[in-house]
């Protein structure tokens, strides 16, 4: 049975340019960055541009003179405690300056630390062994898992040391019975996801940095991604962790229970606490059954308005087995098409996409849904054209022209990205109104004299969730001027969120204000002050 | 000759190619039971030519397009897509589900001659082989049953004039070759043919108003016989070794172990 199905497989991808979203954010472990970067810059001839470093970028945030330095001494206390060389990056004693580069910027060339030492511990205890001397010594330090994030959380502003977490990476247990999976931090998404799937089971996020993100990472952040409309936030998936302390006391929170009423929930103050209390060592999530079968539809709209009837009757007939609704904008999905070359999935254009998914466990029963709701939503004219996947290659296909739309951003220059949560009627006017906004202040064009090259917008509609990016040939202070703090000031308007999945870390630090007031703001630092007394967590971030 | 192009599209509903295999437990056979699966990736190419050349509005009209399927009860899904994709009516043979698996190659392509015979075929294009059998026989043999030219693995179909003469490149070694026929005809579909469509929606909407017929071997006066058994099915060996080294230096050791510096 093999033969010709390989070889189709492999004259398939031949035939078919492949989107190199493939490798987004690349398979690799460790040093993952290294990859994507290689990657990013081979393809857009940026090779030499240097990454601007944060604290240029950011001169108003100064290097805290409470921390100290490092010191060789220090060096040689973390290479006798982690034991083997692969366990330190050191650019201390010794010219590490390319091992170390991958550490100290992200992924999207957009943040850029002074690290001069990485460590990669393999327990628990060598992570609280770690913190402690870190404390003891106000050396500053930033968790990283993947380094997939968006917002510069998980690189250094200034030489905080960098705990990687890519070495605690085993699977502890899995429970087929409750569903209940027990995993170090550094496990890759998409690893855990896999182990899940060859028993049946689903790990409750997905989201397009699977490939390198790590669970702990993902929890840190209480990442959102494409599933939640389904299976809800990591806030109540998350059914206990282990985590340390800065002053290395090991929080053993690591609960397989679905119910636990004893006492404060502590454990979800390190969800989305952005390793700024504490470093997630272990998590315990629970995970659903794999949907036996899984359909997904494409459809091309007219305007925003039929785009919220779809998704209201979305909601209506396909309930319970209604997985995913994405919307993407004509503008987003044309740059996938430029960078990936692929086939637009429908004839003519429109100004939106939308993406509709359905999980559940009885073939029969989801196609008769969704036929009946596909056969209303085009009857009632709501949506001009659509197609249904029809295999498995067409349903990937399908998911690249929402998954795929990062990448191809990433690879037309640098990115403004805004992800906001804003009340669903008025979720796509902020893209008009923001495109208008850098229209007539000149910004916008397709040559090379324009700073912007394209202002898309796309997003989690099921979550109320969007994701405004303004393509940029390069970052330019005058374009983020005319973004910043107008746009804040729009989703504060409509008492939205200035970040519903991405996060703070710096790049969304000094506006928490426009969503959250100050008694919470207080309440927060509080918090800070009491479980990181020194401020050595991921410190010039969050909050 | 003719006045027009009558295609006949043979199908078949295979498990998905984007999933593994498994082999069964008494190691006769691949489980399907529970397993996605879709129409044959080679005959959807066929399904996406037969339509290109009805959209193509060569020098002979396409008149018909019937696409069929022999197989179990669930066998109209993927007859559906077809029509979907554009077929105009459609053929359920209906052959119960069999612990030997599919009739083999010779009673389709006996059937097949059947079909054309009573539907006034003159142009099968069919995928050069199904990804489950692999076998690759049945174009072939049902050229030889109707005494048919036949073209195999074609890259590219062209009808050249109202004769119906037909011009087929395909894949050879180190290059192509060109062949021309006259209809009626044979055609088997590689992978470089086309770029199958997406089902759409409307399409969708219609191919289930379409006339989906159900009709057994018997109608055609073909049995199921089998000439071969499956003895077993085994999965190639695993592959063993893949490990990791910490650092440079327990590569060094491990190569070193292994005899390889």
């Amino acid at each position: 049975m093999s033969g010709a199905r390989n070889l189709s497989n492999a004259l398939r991808r031949a035939r078919v340019p492949r989107p190199r979203i493939v490798v987004r954010p690349a398979l690799l472990q460790s040093p993952a960055t290294t990859a994507i970067r290689t990657f990013t810059v081979s393809s857009t001839a940026r090779a030499d541009r240097q990454i601007k470093y944060t604290s240029d970028a950011y001169p108003n945030v100064k290097r805290d003179p409470n921390f100290g330095e490092l010191t060789a001494d220090d060096v040689a206390f973390f290479k006798e405690l982690l034991g083997s060389q692969s366990a330190v990056v050191d650019g201390v004693t010794t010219d590490a300056t390319d091992d170390i580069e991958p550490f100290n910027s992200d992924w999207m060339r957009k943040y850029r630390g002074h690290t001069r030492l990485v460590l990669k511990p393999q327990s628990t205890e060598e992570v609280s062994k770690v913190l402690k001397y870190c404390n003891d010594r106000k050396l500053a330090v930033v968790p990283q898992g993947g380094n997939t994030g968006l917002v510069g959380g998980s690189v250094p502003v200034f030489d905080e040391i960098v705990i990687n977490t890519s070495r605690m990476n085993q699977i502890r247990s899995f429970d087929e019975a409750s569903g209940v999976l027990v995993a170090d931090a550094g496990v890759i998404l998409e690893v855990a996801d896999q182990y899940l799937a060859e028993r049946n089971h689903l790990f409750p996020l997905d989201l397009g940095a699977k490939g390198s993100c790590h669970i702990g990472g993902n929890v840190a952040t209480n990442a959102g991604g494409l599933r939640l409309l389904r299976y809800g936030s990591l806030h109540g998936n998350v059914l206990g962790l282990e985590a340390v302390l800065p002053d290395g006391t090991i929080v053993d929170s690591l609960s397989t229970l679905r119910k636990n009423n004893t006492g404060y929930d502590l454990k979800q103050l390190f969800i989305g606490a952005e390793g700024t209390i504490g470093l997630i060592t272990k998590v315990a999530i629970i995970c659903p059954p794999r949907p036996k079968a899984v359909n997904v539809a494409y459809f091309g709209l007219e305007s925003f308005e039929q785009v919220q009837r779809a998704y209201r009757e979305a909601k209506g007939q396909l309930s319970e087995i209604l997985s995913a609704f994405e919307l993407m904008d004509g503008r987003s999905q044309r740059l996938v098409h430029e960078s990936t070359g692929n086939k637009y999935p429908l004839e003519g254009e429109y100004p939106f996409y939308c993406l509709v998914e359905t999980s559940g466990s009885n073939a029969e029963h989801d196609m008769e849904k969704l036929e009946s709701f596909l056969e209303h939503v085009l009857g009632e004219g709501i949506v001009a054209d659509g197609v249904l996947a029809q295999d498995e290659t067409q349903f990937q296909a399908i998911w690249r022209w929402r998954e795929g739309i990062t990448e191809a951003l990433s690879h037309l220059g640098g990115t403004y990205k805004y992800d906001v949560s804003i009340p669903l009627s008025e979720l796509y006017q902020l893209v008009e109104d923001c495109k208008q906004r850098l229209t007539e202040k000149g910004f916008v064009g397709d040559d090379d004299s324009f700073p912007v090259r394209a202002v898309v917008g796309y997003g989690h509609m099921g979550d109320s969730n969007l994701h405004l990016n303004v393509a940029v040939r390069q970052y330019n202070k005058e374009v983020e001027k005319a973004i910043e703090p107008w746009v804040y000031e729009w989703i504060q308007k409509r008492q939205g969120s200035i970040s519903a999945e991405h996060g703070l870390g710096i790049a969304k630090r000094e506006f928490i204000g426009y969503s959250q007031n100050e008694t919470m703001v207080k309440l927060m630092k509080q918090l800070k002050a009491l479980y990181d007394p020194n401020g050595i967590m991921n410190p010039y971030k969050y909050i | 000759m003719a006045s027009g192009l009558r295609i006949l599209v043979p199908v078949k509903r295979v498990i998905d190619y984007a999933i593994k295999p498994r082999i069964n437990k008494a190691q006769t056979g691949v489980e399907t039971a529970g397993v996605k699966h879709s129409l044959n990736p080679f005959d959807e190419l066929s399904i996406e030519e037969a339509v290109r050349l009805r959209e193509r509005k060569g020098p002979l009209k396409v008149e018909n397009i019937l696409a069929l399927s022999a197989g179990g009860p669930k066998t109209p899904d993927v007859l559906r897509t077809a029509m979907a994709m554009g077929a105009d009516r459609a053929f359920h043979i209906d052959v119960p589900d069999s612990a030997d698996g599919a009739p083999e190659p010779l009673t389709i392509a006996k059937m097949l001659k059947g079909v054309v015979e009573k539907e006034n075929i003159n142009l099968v294009l069919l995928g050069k082989q199904a990804i489950d059998g692999d076998q690759g026989q049945t174009g072939q043999m049902l050229a030889g049953l109707l005494g048919w030219p036949q073209a195999t693995q074609a890259s590219k179909v062209e009808v050249k004039d109202e004769a119906g003469t037909v011009e087929i490149t395909h894949e050879v070694d180190g290059g192509v070759e060109t062949l021309r026929a006259k209809l009626p005809l044979v055609i088997t579909t590689d992978l470089r043919l086309n770029e199958p469509r997406y089902a759409s929606l409307p399409n969708i909407m219609k191919a289930k108003k379409k006339p989906l017929e159900k009709k057994t071997l018997a109608d055609f006066g073909v049995e199921d016989t089998r000439r071969l058994k499956t003895i077993k099915v085994t999965e190639p060996p695993a592959r063993t070794g893949g490990g990791k080294v910490e650092d440079v230096d327990g590569l060094v050791s491990k190569l070193k172990e292994l005899g390889a510096l």
